[in-house]
Parts: C-alpha cells; sequence; structure tokens
C-alpha cells in the first residue's frame, strides 16, 4: 500500500472539522431531493404496480370477447414490460431516458428522467408483488361480495385491495427502502442529490474515505428511520383482523 | 313458483357435470338437495346463483324468465339483490367486523343509509344469537360462530331465497348443532331455502321438500316425507340404504368435514 504523505500529514482534527462542515451539505439534499425522488417515484411506481397487477387478476368470465380480448392483450403488454424492465440494470435505463432520447428530441431535466426511470422500473417489481398479494386472497372472499349484491370494483376496493395490502405491505417496504438507496444512481444523470453532493465535496478536499463513509451512514439514517415506520405500520395492520 | 330452474347444463371440460337439471321451489319451502359426492349438487346451486356460468338452462325467479346462455351482468346483479348465499366455508370478510360483515351488502351493494343498516344488521345477528359479537374479526370466532355469522349477512339484506351450500360440512361434529339450529328456526319462521346437504336429520325433519341429485340429473324430487318413507329409485334406495348404515356405525356421530367443492 503506498501511503500518499499529502493527505496522511493532515490531522485527523481537521477531518472531524471536513465532515462535521459537510454534513449539512450532504444532509440538506438528502432531505431536499433525495427524499422526495423517492416518494414520488415510489408511489408512481405502486400505481403502475397496481395497474399492471389488476388485469393480470381480474375474473373476465362472462365478459364479452371483445373485453377478453382486450385484458389478453393488456395482459401480454404487461408480462412484456415486467420482463423488460426486470432484466435490464437501471443505471443503463437512466443512460438510454436522460442521455440517449435527446438523440430523438425528447429533452428530460435530470430529476424528471429519474422520476420516469425510476417508477417504471420499480412498477415493474412491485406489480409481481401486487400480483401475489392479489392471488393471495381466496376466491371465496369475491364469491361471498357477489353474492351480497356487490360489483367487481366494490369488492376490490373494499374487500380485496384491504387484504392484498396487508399482504404486500412488508415486500413493498422493501422495495421502498431498496429505493432510496438506488436513487444514488441519479447521480450519473446530474441530478443533484446527496451522494452528487458528496461526491462533489470530496472532490474538492480529497476526503473520499470520510465524506463516503459519512454519506453511507446518512442512507443509513434514512434507511433505519424507514424501517421502524414499517415496524410500526405492520404492527397496526396486524392489530384487528 | 318462485324460483324454477329448466334444464340446466354444465361442463367442466370434458367432464358434464349437469346434464339437464330442472327444480322448482315454492315460496316458504325449505328443499333439501340430497345425492352422492360428484352428483353435481353443489355446481347447480353456483349454477342458479352465477358463481358459475351454466352452459344453458332457464330459470324462471320472480316471475321472470331468463335465458342462463345469454344473461346479462345488470340480470345477475338483480337476481343477486333478491337472494343470498351461504357457504361451506364461511367466507365471511376477513378485513371486517362481524358488524360490518352484514351491513356491507345494505351499505355498499343496497345503499341502505348506515344507522339504519346497523339496526337491520344487529337484528340478523340476534336472530342467530350472535349480537355481543358485533366487533369481533372473523378469525376470533368458531366455525359454527362464523357460519352463524354468514347466515345473518344472508338474512339482513331480506332474500326472497337463501341457498345453502353444504353448511355443515366443515364444521366440526360438536359445532354443527348451532348451525342446524338456526337453520330449523328460519324454516320455522317461513323462510324459503334451497339446502345442499349431507345432514340427512335436516332433510327429514326440517326440510318440507327434497331433490335427490345423482350423475348430473335429477332422480327424484317431492316431499320430504315421501322421499325418506317411499323412495321410488333403485337409486334413491341404495344411497338412503349407505346413508342409513354409515349413520348407525357412527351412532350419531356426524360425518366427517368435506373439503373443496362437489
Amino acid at each position: 500500500m503506498q501511503f500518499l504523505p499529502a493527505l496522511a500529514a493532515e490531522g485527523s482534527a481537521d477531518i472531524w472539522k471536513i465532515v462535521t462542515d459537510a454534513f449539512p451539505n450532504i444532509l440538506i439534499p438528502g432531505l431536499l431531493i433525495t427524499i422526495p425522488l423517492t416518494i414520488i417515484s415510489f408511489f408512481l411506481a405502486l400505481t403502475i404496480a397496481i395497474l399492471l397487477a389488476l388485469p393480470q387478476f381480474a375474473d373476465t368470465s362472462g365478459y364479452s370477447l371483445f373485453a377478453r380480448g382486450l385484458f389478453t392483450v393488456i395482459r401480454k403488454f404487461a408480462r412484456f414490460y415486467i420482463w423488460i424492465m426486470r432484466g435490464t440494470p437501471v443505471l443503463v435505463q437512466l443512460f438510454i431516458v436522460f442521455y440517449g432520447l435527446p438523440n430523438i428530441g425528447i429533452l428530460l431535466d435530470p430529476f424528471t428522467a429519474a422520476v420516469i426511470v425510476f417508477s417504471l422500473c420499480e412498477g415493474a417489481y412491485m406489480a409481481e408483488t401486487m400480483r401475489g398479494a392479489l392471488e393471495s386472497v381466496p376466491r371465496g372472499q369475491i364469491e361471498a361480495g357477489y353474492c351480497v349484491g356487490m360489483t367487481y370494483w366494490q369488492i376490490m376496493r373494499r374487500i380485496v385491495l384491504p387484504q392484498a395490502f396487508r399482504t404486500a405491505f412488508p415486500p413493498l417496504s422493501n422495495s421502498f427502502i431498496a429505493l432510496l438507496k438506488e436513487t444514488s444512481l441519479a447521480s450519473t444523470i446530474t441530478v443533484a442529490e446527496m451522494f452528487m453532493e458528496t461526491k462533489r465535496i470530496a472532490s474538492r478536499n480529497f476526503q473520499y474515505l470520510a465524506l463516503y463513509i459519512e454519506v453511507a451512514l446518512v442512507y443509513l439514517m434514512f434507511t433505519t428511520v424507514l424501517t421502524f415506520i414499517q415496524h410500526a405500520i405492520e404492527k397496526k395492520l396486524n392489530k384487528g383482523y | 313458483m318462485m324460483l324454477e330452474a329448466l334444464d340446466i347444463k354444465k361442463s367442466f371440460g370434458e367432464l358434464e357435470v349437469l346434464r339437464g337439471v330442472s327444480i322448482g321451489v315454492e315460496k316458504g319451502d325449505v328443499a333439501a338437495i340430497l345425492g352422492p359426492s360428484g352428483s353435481g349438487k353443489t355446481t347447480f346451486l353456483r349454477c342458479i346463483n352465477f358463481l358459475e356460468r351454466a352452459d344453458s338452462g332457464t330459470l324462471i325467479f320472480d316471475g321472470e324468465t331468463f335465458d342462463l346462455a345469454n344473461i346479462t351482468k345488470k340480470q345477475i346483479a338483480a337476481i343477486r339483490r333478491k337472494t343470498a348465499f351461504v357457504f361451506q366455508s364461511y367466507n365471511l370478510f376477513r378485513n371486517k367486523t362481524v358488524l360490518q360483515n352484514v351491513t356491507e351488502g345494505l351499505v355498499v351493494a343496497r345503499k341502505v343509509p348506515k344507522s339504519a343498516a346497523r339496526e337491520k344488521a344487529m337484528d340478523a345477528l340476534r336472530r342467530v344469537g350472535m349480537a355481543e359479537k358485533a366487533d369481533s374479526y372473523p378469525h376470533e370466532l368458531s366455525g359454527g360462530q362464523q357460519q352463524r355469522v354468514a347466515i345473518a349477512r344472508a338474512l339482513a339484506t331480506d332474500p326472497e331465497i337463501i341457498f345453502f351450500d353444504e353448511p355443515t360440512s366443515a364444521l366440526d361434529p360438536e359445532l354443527i348443532g348451532e348451525v342446524l339450529g338456526v337453520m330449523r328456526k328460519l324454516a320455522d319462521e317461513g323462510m324459503t331455502m334451497l339446502v345442499v346437504t349431507h345432514e340427512m336429520g335436516f332433510a327429514k325433519n326440517v326440510s318440507s321438500k327434497v331433490i335427490f341429485m345423482d350423475g348430473g340429473v335429477v332422480l327424484e324430487e317431492g316431499s320430504s316425507a315421501e322421499f325418506f318413507s317411499n323412495p321410488h329409485g333403485e337409486r334413491t334406495r341404495e344411497f338412503l340404504r349407505t346413508i342409513l348404515e354409515r349413520d348407525e356405525e357412527n351412532s350419531g356421530v356426524t360425518e366427517k368435514p368435506q373439503e373443496g367443492k362437489e
């Protein structure tokens, strides 16, 4: 191992000062960019996931031939979409959308591009979670709904989705935490989130080790808080029924 | 006739489960559908409440005639609002309390105001002796209690007829009595009921009418007294003989629960 004298000479007190000075400059883009990016992408992904999962789950017996055909097309499309998004790296997807699309005249600002890629990609994973959760609701729950006179959508909204949501909650929380960490990739398409800011600070004072550990700890802090929230909500969900 | 089913046919792939089933139920009838496993009893009941789609057949209900092959969703919804169904596996909504299970069909499907629905639901729960469990969740109840709540859920909507699909088959023997007791009470109150069952005691002592099915057809249909004292067909006699022998062997212990549908 080669020692770099210039850096080694710097005292530990100076490093501590750099780290504490950097803290707000890392935390603030974390709170203002990383967290909103995660939350917006997550809820868009959840919407996509539900839209993809519902047609795969829907009971189409008794529908017209046209409606059944339409559902088959939607299901095929859902499978195709999930295949693409799960089978390619997010980093490559980010590059295609941000650096690639301008070639065909589509220019997106970095934050928008990141939201699009993260919600499309995470949506594909979460669609599988949602499908599994929907399928875990026994058929008899739907039949009972029909028999008390409810429509399909009333049954979905009041009976099936609440039950599926409880099953889906732990894996969805994992997706949320994974997504939070994944947003660091957005730094490669110039989104000024907290990892981007950390890189910027480190390139000025060369304290890579200290600063990258620091940003890792800030991520850890975020995910720890999320895990606590997750457990609290799970506890609440599991109460009652 | 309040409800008449004519020549109902249903196949699952190659398997012909219903080969032209016709029955009639009068207002106030308690009709028991009997028959060996695989005779198509449950499928028939599910077809006339559209949980399965019949391939062909006619349903006359409340003076209206419906062609089962071409029935619309609207017509199905209208029929379902006047009927109720009690399942073998209860199928109470797991995410709703006992009270919510009963009010759901009133508030959501029939737009009854909440307070009126609540009153009606409590009334139905009292009739099955479950009022004190109104705030419990289904998983906190025994099978017999869940089935009684399911019956209350059926009663609350003032149906013209209640369909029962083997309501006691999933219950532990010691819990069967409470459910049969509630059903007997409803019968005494004049509720029209069509009951697929393996309970010979119920068929003999409570039901006014017996429909005997085997191999996807109705072999015998008549008064309960006539059916048990003077069965016509050879197949009916054989069935009764087997059942009675079994009941003697078990000496009062009721049949084991059966999994799945017929």
